[in-house]
């Protein structure tokens, strides 16, 4: 089945590589990866051609082994109740190169769900309408779901006025020991 | 708080746009929510839904732990419903390992999850009349009847909501004949409760005329934004994942699938009310055919489950909507490479501000009420 919609894309979008990826054995789910610069072609003709008007769910997984963030469709359709059919891109993981076409003018269901993956996984949507962090608060300034994040170790540190009035009393006082010292220099440089 | 945005000339009196923030401590927000609304006088001309404040990165900590070890977590997303937060999740890992779960379980599964859609059903409910301004009465009958759900459950699992009771290839406990007896009288009893609630609310002329007319959400709107649960039943769309999908025992069952028309507030307040008729219907074929027999598949080893290399979707229809969990195993297996949840309540948010331009800011407060969310589940 999964062939026949294959050939079926091949033939309606020109130019467009198709790649299928196989899920577990037991989950019977195989994907279709898609090269960005034909997804959102091949996700309209998705749309209009096959009846596919569900997107159910977006997410990002990171893989730095192959070096690559991919982005996954989950597309249903009410219509003819059938599905799922999986929609996978790929971009590199570098924050510059990290883009992939937004499916939000298709599909609205997208629009927090592709923020969500910007939050958290860096990468950006070409065309999405107002692509924000959703989560995580606005300052924030990496992307915790990448396999590569360290959390820090205070997670509630703030920059203060009173950062260099501690410092101070701390390098008069000497109470706290060197080690703690270092990480207060590391967190002020953050 | 308050800020000007722009000058609207109307000839005599220049009025202006203010933005408002409502929430984050607001008891309509129903937890920490925000929603930035641009009113024009009284009217909403605007309304961004600011999310995140209870963000604990819930899918970051199940890919640090074995896939047993999450099922306690997902309790926590939707503190309402955790039977079929539990189940979305064996829902995935049993579909993406191949397991087959025991006739007695699948029932058992039923039976709780139709129970926690009644209980969810009818605390929303008295939540929305709690933000219409009916203080306290009507969420306390509900919350009633709620409470010998939760005894039940209490004596099934140990815990009142937080159940953490199915595991892969099954339940933990068994449900004895006496839990059966408490659940057969439970279902008997509902229906007058919920007769007697409809008599209070369904023709109440101040919830009409506070309800009706009142954030109406389009049939293609409402597809297209992926919105699911009941509030998509609410506007016409034919869509329950326990028809389509046929999940567990569910195609055994008979049940009707209840369908709004105008898809506006009141459509969302009666498609619920019908909803746990139909729940009870469910209930007592479940009751009645409860077959014997293990209420675990003996094959599954909850020590060292290893899931193989590969990813997979799994969806239930929990009372909120489509709950569903990505997951991606890698070469070990033993924990999860990647772990998505779809959250029925988070991506029914995204029509919020087209249900509510054009309405009064009041009406903001009961539209927020109509779409049912739970901010442990938003914010993940």
């Amino acid at each position: 089945m999964i062939e026949q919609l294959r050939e079926t894309i091949a033939q309606a979008v020109p130019g467009v590589t198709l790649e299928i990826i196989q899920s577990t054995p037991a989950a019977q789910q195989p994907a279709l990866l898609v090269d960005r610069d034909h997804a959102f072609a091949t996700a309209k003709f998705l749309k209009e051609n096959q009846q596919l008007d569900f997107c159910s769910c977006v997410t990002g997984v990171d893989y730095p082994k192959l070096g690559q963030i991919e982005v996954v469709y989950h597309l249903y359709s009410v219509a003819k109740k059938t599905g799922p059919v999986v929609l996978k891109v790929r971009a590199p993981r570098e924050l510059e190169q990290c883009r992939v076409p937004s499916l939000t003018p298709l599909w609205r269901g997208c629009e927090f769900q592709e923020r969500e993956a910007y939050d958290l996984f860096g990468v950006k949507f070409d065309g999405h309408p107002d692509l924000r962090r959703i989560l995580m608060w606005d300052e924030f300034t990496d992307h915790p779901m990448r396999k590569d994040y360290v959390p820090p170790k205070d997670y509630e540190w703030e920059p203060t006025p009173h950062d260099d009035t501690l410092t101070r009393a701390v390098e008069v006082a000497g109470i706290i020991p060197p080690s703690a010292r270092e990480e207060l220099e590391k967190a002020k440089k953050k | 708080m308050i800020q000007q945005i722009s000058p609207i000339p109307t000839g005599m009196i220049e009025t202006q746009t203010i933005e408002v923030s409502i929430g984050p401590q607001h008891p309509s927000t129903h937890g920490v929510f925000r929603m930035d609304a641009v009113l024009d006088g009284e009217t909403v001309v605007g309304l961004k839904p600011v999310m995140g404040y209870l963000h604990r990165n819930h899918e970051q900590l199940a890919e640090r732990m074995t896939w047993l070890a999450s099922i306690p977590y997902t309790d926590r997303l939707d503190y309402f419903n955790s039977m079929t937060n539990n189940w979305a999740l064996c829902l995935s890992v049993e579909k993406l390992a191949g397991i087959k779960v025991p006739e007695r379980a699948e029932y058992i599964r039923v039976i709780v999850s139709e129970l926690t859609r009644i209980l969810n059903h009818s605390c929303v409910i008295g939540f929305m009349l709690q933000d219409l301004g009916a203080w306290g009465t009507p969420l306390l009958y509900a919350f009633r009847e709620r409470e010998k759900i939760l005894d039940l459950f209490e004596s099934l699992s140990g815990a009142r909501m937080m159940c953490n009771y199915m595991r892969f290839g099954g339940v933990r406990v068994d449900m004895t004949d006496a839990m059966v007896a408490q659940a057969k009288d439970i279902v008997a009893k509902f229906p007058r409760f919920l007769d007697e609630f409809e008599q209070l609310l369904s023709n109440n002329e101040v919830l009409l005329a506070r309800c009706q007319k009142v954030g109406i959400l389009p049939k293609e709107l409402a597809i297209n934004a992926s919105i699911s649960g009941p509030m998509a039943r609410a506007s016409g769309v034919d869509y329950d994942i326990r028809k389509v999908d046929k999940y567990g025992v569910y195609g055994r069952f008979d049940f009707r699938v209840p369908l709004g028309e105008v898809g506006d507030v009141y459509d969302r307040y009666y498609i619920r009310v019908l909803e746990m008729r139909e729940s009870i219907k469910i209930l007592n074929q479940a009751l009645r055919d409860l077959p014997a027999g293990a209420f675990v598949a003996p094959e599954v080893k909850l020590r060292n489950f290893k899931i193989p290399p590969g990813d997979g979707y799994g969806r239930v229809e929990a009372p909120k909507g489509e709950l569903g969990f990505y997951l991606v195993s890698d070469e070990g297996g033993k924990m999860p490479y990647r772990y998505h949840c779809r959250p029925p309540s988070f991506i029914n948010l995204t029509t919020l501000e087209d249900m509510c331009l054009g309405h009064k800011v009041a009406d903001v407060v009961i539209i927020l009420g109509s779409v049912d969310i739970v901010l442990g589940e938003v914010d993940r």
